[in-house]
């Protein structure tokens, strides 16, 4: 969490990564907040992480008041995040109530108030000295009690209850047709509102989330996409790029050392980004192999992300140009990981990579190739995770590589991949097979490179057994 | 003496002493002795003073009647001033006076 700004008022941290970020530092102090969203979109595992993770992270004792599932249901379905409320319930720390309304045997007749459900409520929150309650989904009660005006009046003395009590609460809702819940909801607790969502483009599944209404609070404006996995629920601030990270002056080598005199400095800055382009079959991957390897020579791991080739085939095919991989990957300096971009969502790619940051605590990253992420995304999403990414990778000083596959040999401008990122790279150089008197001939051109010199001109190379060869560029730069 | 199975046992809960609440308890008392005499027991319940039997009964209203026994259970919400749905809520037959 970052510091705290000084005017806002106190808030409560959600225990969902990321979500205090876009917040200013979680929901509002003492007061209800409503998440609403359609069936399925992950309201109920939303609340129940923010109690659970309020338990364990925080200390605060939590209520979790069920209209709808059971104790045992709840339970059952949260275990596979590893929320244990069993071991929560026995330590005091949780309660779990649930409400169940049986409309059949209920009978009507004459003035009525729901007070029941208050001392229910009242008693759970004292009896484990609760600090966050929440309510899943209230609005049950519409389909169990008749009266209108009792239960809306009800509802509206409830929430006013809650803030007196000083509970920071939660309370969920099922999506309207015109309406942010199906019941109104919005009108009685109105503080903080959060539009959970759940859609299909292209075949592939994506949460997102947004934030409706803050009162008094500064908050993040767009759609986050979040995702649900086997430790919870974490929403991605795609957008909060700041450009405050520091700026390495130490050059590092590209693993080509004529390559390296291309640029004045001597090789690329530190913690910069570099993108390879070329269509295909213009040796992005050994470029990248060689950046790797001169990672791992100064005993800086690696972390490779192969959309296209398996860590076998990788490590194959580098040990026939004289790249040898094998020995980086045993001794762990370089760690391959290799999935299809189809696999997952782009969101799922994304915080698989931040765990393998984590993981692996990397000082280059590679991703080859990002253009196969096209295939998965619309390119302002793709567009939208790589920001995201090389903000992340800036921010930690690691040396960033993404290679990228172009279709057109002519006009490299034209194509959505390279559009998106180009302009966000450091250093950007571009790979070409030229026919030239009845050969084909391989060319290296550096297209930029922030803050230092560089050659203009296009440089022939050659693929040997033992790697790259610049045979003309080693004439001009002596 | 009324056979066994014949036996009611209401269980009225309430939260103090609200207007509602006094009224329900009157109610039933007058519906019972009315319907039932001699073949029931109520019990009433203060939430106020036993939060903790609330949960068990899933009671949400106050004023709730249920009927424990004969089973199955049956709730009743409100002050009970509608005589007939009461009866008819706890399924006890009103004597129908002919003439």
């Amino acid at each position: 969490m970052k510091v705290q700004k000084k005017n806002t008022f106190p808030k409560t941290p959600t225990g969902i990564s990321g979500l205090d970020e876009i917040t200013g530092g979680g929901f509002p102090k003492g007061r209800p907040a409503l998440i609403c969203g359609s069936a399925g979109c992950g309201k109920t595992l939303f609340a129940m992480q923010f109690l659970v993770k309020g338990i364990t992270d925080f200390n605060e004792p939590g209520v979790f008041m069920s209209f709808e599932e059971s104790s045992a249901d709840l339970s059952q379905n949260v275990r596979s995040l590893g929320f244990e409320l069993e071991k929560l319930k026995s330590e005091n720390k949780l309660r779990v109530d649930h409400v169940h309304i049986e409309r059949s045997e209920i009978e009507e007749t004459g003035e009525y108030d729901l007070e029941g459900l208050f001392i229910r409520l009242n008693y759970a929150i004292d009896s484990i000295g609760a600090k966050r309650v929440v309510l899943d989904t209230i609005e049950s009660l519409f389909a169990g009690i008749s009266n209108m005006a009792v239960l809306r009046s009800e509802l509206r003395r409830l929430f006013q209850w809650l803030k007196q009590k000083g509970v920071t609460a939660i309370i969920t809702g099922e999506r309207g047709e015109n309406t942010l819940t199906r019941h109104g909801l919005e009108e009685y607790v109105s503080d903080c509102v959060i539009l959970l969502d759940f859609r299909v483009i292209d075949q592939l599944a994506t949460r997102r989330l947004r934030i409706v209404k803050y009162r008094g609070s500064t908050h993040g404006t767009n759609e986050y996409p979040f995702l649900i996995d086997e430790s919870g629920i974490s929403v991605i601030p795609v957008t909060s790029l700041r450009l405050d990270y520091k700026s390495s002056k130490e050059i590092i080598s590209t693993g080509l050392p004529v390559l390296d005199k291309l640029f004045s400095g001597g090789g690329v800055f530190r913690g910069s980004s570099t993108l390879l382009t070329g269509t295909a079959g213009t040796a992005k991957t050994i470029l990248a192999a060689h950046f790797a390897m001169s990672s791992c020579r100064r005993k800086e791991p690696v972390l490779y992300f192969s959309f296209e080739e398996s860590p076998d085939q990788l490590t194959r095919n580098m040990a026939t140009i004289g790249v040898n991989l094998k020995p980086m990957i045993k001794s762990g300096l370089l760690f391959i990981h290799a999935s299809r971009p189809s696999l997952q969502g782009l969101e799922m790619h994304l915080l698989t990579l931040h765990k393998l940051l984590a993981e692996v605590n990397p000082r280059t990253v590679i991703v080859d190739p990002i253009s196969s992420l096209i295939t998965i995304g619309s390119s302002s999403e793709v567009r939208g995770m790589l920001v995201r990414l090389m903000d992340t990778l800036k921010t930690l000083q690691i040396n960033a590589l993404f290679t990228s596959l172009t279709h057109q040999q002519q006009n490299e401008h034209n194509d959505a991949t390279v559009d998106a990122v180009s302009s966000l790279a450091d250093t950007w150089i571009n790979l070409r097979n030229e026919s030239r008197d009845n050969e084909r001939v391989r060319t290296l051109l550096i297209v930029k490179s922030r803050g230092m010199g560089h050659f203009n001109q296009p440089q022939d190379f050659t693929i040997t057994s033992k790697g790259i060869r610049f045979d003309q560029a080693l004439k001009n730069i002596k | 003496m009324a056979p066994k199975e014949k036996l009611w046992q209401l269980r009225l809960y309430v939260a103090g002493q609200t207007p509602k609440s006094v009224l329900a308890l009157k109610n039933i008392n007058d519906y019972c002795k009315k319907h039932l005499a001699g073949k029931y027991s109520i019990e009433v319940i203060d939430l106020l003073k036993n939060p903790q039997f609330a949960e068990g009964d899933q009671i949400f209203a106050i004023p709730t009647l249920v009927r424990k026994v004969p089973e199955p259970i049956r709730k009743i919400i409100g002050d009970l001033s509608n005589e007939e749905r009461v009866l008819m809520g706890l399924n006890i037959r009103p004597i129908i006076l002919e003439n």
